[in-house]
């Protein structure tokens, strides 16, 4: 089960940020993010910064231009929303390519673009770096409370099983003339997602039944969680600290 | 499709944060009490259920697609608390895994669909239940008349985060943010048709298991062996 579950975002890779202990890798991503969001938007050198360590980031982890632009498409409706400010926004106007664009629009424009492609290039990295189990585990050394981390290894399981039976059943419905292309035809894919709830628990409740008659009580027995070295908290460390230092710098500056 | 960093200012999205965080703890620590052995593959299969339908589009209009965001369906299904729960953990494996919503932004994302959309659209439905005749047949339609209802809600908290606290300060948006407003409209109807028609499966085949049913048992597995 392990290794054919492998999600769409993974890069198969032996990195040394694929090595580095999930925990590690979830406090860093937020707390990178929140360097980077604290950033005034005037401090065009330090977004210049953040950009050259994701780059260098990527490059560590053998992440291909092409792969990230596939990864940052989620970004687009964002954009096109940030890409009217300019044109939209009142007060003091300036001239860019015989367009006179409003200055504060540009500005407001700046911020999203800049702070939502640096903080989304950064769940990439993650995302590409870390597999959903590795996740797990990675939650599970962050002391999460046993219910959320059960929830959670559940529901990574069953997603692959959803997603192939609906697919599954969504051929069944189109070769029977439900294409599923208007409106009308959300009663019976309605019905269908309905009956692939039922089927889908049943299963997983068969499943857990007998995890159960086999001694299971709430916790995995051997993720003997391997405590994350100190080497690599002081690596992800440094790399924080970096960055609060450039956001610091630059609150600082301002 | 959820709120990225660098659209809510960074004070209101790390208020957002501790307030979401605080509600986690909460829904922990309730979900603890009631949430039996037998409702954890529920809830999660309920968390798997809402994720891979916040990956698939239904049609609203030509050119333009919703997706489900299943609070309701979660929190009728095993409970307010288990309900946000979910939604915090679809949230935060969206956001850490698929890079969808951003990181700085998920405190936020969580109270607009687990605290508002999960949660209130339960004691929407509660309320609602109160005044109609508790048949499994109103179960279903008042379940999804509250998940319709719970979209737009959402929506508006999102609207009123960002007229408080969004970073955009050069243009009115209030127009836009009607328009978002409406079209969640739209996108609710399928929410409240895809959520009675999941509810009504379940209820009919195992109406034993759905929490916010008249006929819930909360049996443990150790009731069905004595």
């Amino acid at each position: 089960m392990a290794d054919g579950h492998v999600h769409a975002l993974y890069l198969h890779g032996n990195s040394v940020l694929h090595r580095v202990a999930p925990q590690i890798k979830i406090v860093a991503a937020f707390l990178i993010v929140i360097g980077i969001v604290v950033t005034p938007r005037e401090a065009f050198w330090a977004f210049g910064l953040y950009l050259v360590a994701i780059v260098a980031l990527a490059t560590v982890a053998h992440i291909t231009p092409r792969f990230a632009a596939r990864r940052m498409v989620i970004e687009v409706p964002f954009l096109l929303v940030a890409l009217l400010l300019p044109i939209l926004g009142g007060g003091s106007t300036v001239e860019v390519f015989g367009l006179s664009l409003s200055q504060a629009g540009l500005w407001d424009a700046w911020n999203i673009l800049a702070k939502a492609t640096l903080g989304l290039s950064i769940a990439v990295i993650l995302g590409a770096t870390t597999q959903m189990p590795e996740l797990l585990v990675g939650l599970d050394g962050l002391k999460m409370p046993s219910i959320v981390t059960a929830i959670a290894g559940f529901m990574v399981r069953y997603i692959d099983v959803i997603l192939s039976d609906w697919s599954r059943m969504r051929i069944a419905m189109a070769s029977r003339a439900h294409g599923a292309r208007w409106i009308t035809q959300i009663g019976p894919m309605a019905r269908t997602l309905g009956v692939m709830f039922v089927r889908t628990y049943e299963r997983g409740e068969r499943v857990y039944l007998a995890m159960r008659s086999r001694g299971y009580t709430g916790s995995m027995p051997a993720s003997a969680i391997p405590a994350a070295p100190v080497s690599q908290w002081m690596l992800g460390g440094a790399v924080i600290a970096a960055v609060w230092a450039v956001a610091a710098l630059a609150v600082l500056t301002r | 499709m959820h709120i990225p960093d660098g659209f809510i200012g960074p004070g209101a999205s790390a208020i957002a944060g501790v307030g979401a965080a605080g509600g986690f703890a909460v829904a922990v620590r309730q979900a603890k009490t009631y949430l039996t052995d037998r409702l954890v593959p529920l809830a999660a299969l309920s968390a798997a259920f809402v994720f891979a339908a916040q990956m698939v589009n239904f049609p609203v209009l030509p050119g333009m697609s919703g997706h489900l965001i299943g609070g309701v369906l979660a929190a009728v299904l095993v409970g307010p608390s288990a309900g946000y729960l979910i939604m915090a953990i679809v949230l935060g494996v969206q956001a850490l895994v698929f890079a969808d919503g951003g990181l700085s932004a998920l405190g936020l994302n969580i109270i607009n669909l687990g605290g508002i959309a999960a949660v209130g659209g339960y004691w929407l439905y509660r309320v609602m239940l109160r005044f109609s005749n508790r048949s499994p047949r109103s179960v279903v339609f008042v379940s999804g008349l509250a998940a319709a209802i719970s979209v737009p809600l959402a929506a508006a908290g999102f609207a009123v985060e960002f007229a408080l606290a969004g970073t955009t300060t050069s243009v009115s948006l209030t127009s836009v943010l009607w328009a978002l407003i409406g079209t969640h409209v739209l996108i609710g109807i399928g929410e409240g048709i895809i959520t009675a028609a999941v509810i009504g499966a379940v209820v009919r085949s195992r109406p034993d298991l759905v929490y916010g049913a008249p006929t819930y048992t909360g049996q443990r597995t150790e009731d069905l062996v004595a």
